[in-house]
């Protein structure tokens, strides 16, 4: 099958993600990226579980002085409700459906809008609350390292799924954009798999003690 | 049309079907989605219950955590399909340097 073929609903193929060549290298490489961010996650997860609480005075908030449980309930149901949106969107890919698949990715877009607005919310609310800057101890450099990588990117999630809007608001689908927007909808589903970790390791258990 | 059956004279017998399948799997990624966030709640109640130790709510916070993940990845990101078994390398080797990376970091640093 070829990229550049036009599609009807009856002849487009039941794996539209995985149907050329190019699709099929553009699959295994970002699984690839995959397993190397999982890598480069636990190791931020690990510099910060060894620095959680390692302030230098009895003046520094520590973990379960700052977090807020419902805040991060809120910004967990976002993020959790944008991962389902998504997969409503490569449903409708799959069903060669292409409005309905952009008005999923839309909703996919506002609720991690949503998110990030709430992130930076906290983060502002720790600076100025409790003095807990990026500079003020071990603890908070390993804990804004942390959290304020996966927020760049759910950032940088954002800009990917806007763009591949953007780029083929026009075109329709083919298999030249099916396999970028699976990819960039992996990219989101990986975005909530670390997010998931970082409610429970970072928030819950920094209430827990 | 190289994607249809020629066993069939009714070329749309396969169509019908794939759109089926797709409606099914769709309700099961629906429930995965219930299933994960019941468990999502789960664990911010055992913290807000505040009756239970640290002992008994950090294995079990954890254990919610690894569930909800597998549905992520097995089911929302479609590692149950065919064909992935160099994501599933990929992914299993990334989590075993995971394991091994955070097991060192809490072992070895000490003040």
């Amino acid at each position: 099958m070829q990229a550049e073929e036009k599609f009807t609903y009856e002849t487009w193929p039941a794996s539209p993600e995985r149907a050329t060549l190019e699709a099929k290298n553009k699959f295994l490489g970002f699984w690839l990226f995959l397993g190397g961010e999982t890598v480069l996650f636990a190791s931020l997860f690990a510099t910060y579980l060894a620095l959680k609480d390692k302030v230098p005075d009895s003046t520094h908030a520590l973990a379960k002085d700052i977090f807020d449980l419902p805040l991060t309930l809120v910004a967990t149901m976002l993020l959790l409700t944008s991962s389902l949106t998504s997969v409503y969107a490569m449903y409708h890919m799959k069903n060669f459906a292409f409005k309905k698949m952009m008005v999923w990715l839309g909703v996919t877009v506002l609720l991690g809008f949503g998110f990030l607005g709430s992130e930076i919310y906290e983060f502002n609310h720790y600076v100025h609350e409790y003095h807990h800057t990026f500079t003020s101890s071990a603890f908070s450099s390993a804990f804004y390292t942390l959290v304020g990588f996966h927020g760049a990117h759910v950032t940088f999630g954002l800009a990917w799924i806007i763009s591949l809007m953007i780029r083929n608001s026009k075109r329709g689908l083919n298999l030249y954009n099916a396999p970028k927007f699976y990819v960039a909808s992996l990219y989101w589903h990986f975005i909530d798999v670390v997010w998931v970790f970082i409610f429970t390791v970072v928030y819950l258990m920094g209430m827990v003690g | 049309m190289t994607n249809q059956p020629l066993s069939s004279s009714n070329p749309r017998v396969d169509l019908e079907y794939r759109r089926k399948k797709n409606a099914e799997e769709m309700r099961h990624q629906v429930i995965s989605f219930s299933i994960m966030i019941f468990l999502t709640f789960i664990a911010f109640a055992a913290v807000a219950a505040k009756g239970f130790t640290a002992w008994f709510i950090i294995p079990f916070i954890l254990l919610l955590a690894v569930v909800q993940v597998i549905f992520q990845l097995f089911y929302f990101m479609h590692m149950s399909h065919e064909g992935h078994e160099a994501p599933s390398m990929f992914l299993f080797t990334g989590v075993f340097m995971a394991f091994v990376i955070v097991l060192t970091f809490m072992t070895i640093i000490w003040w």
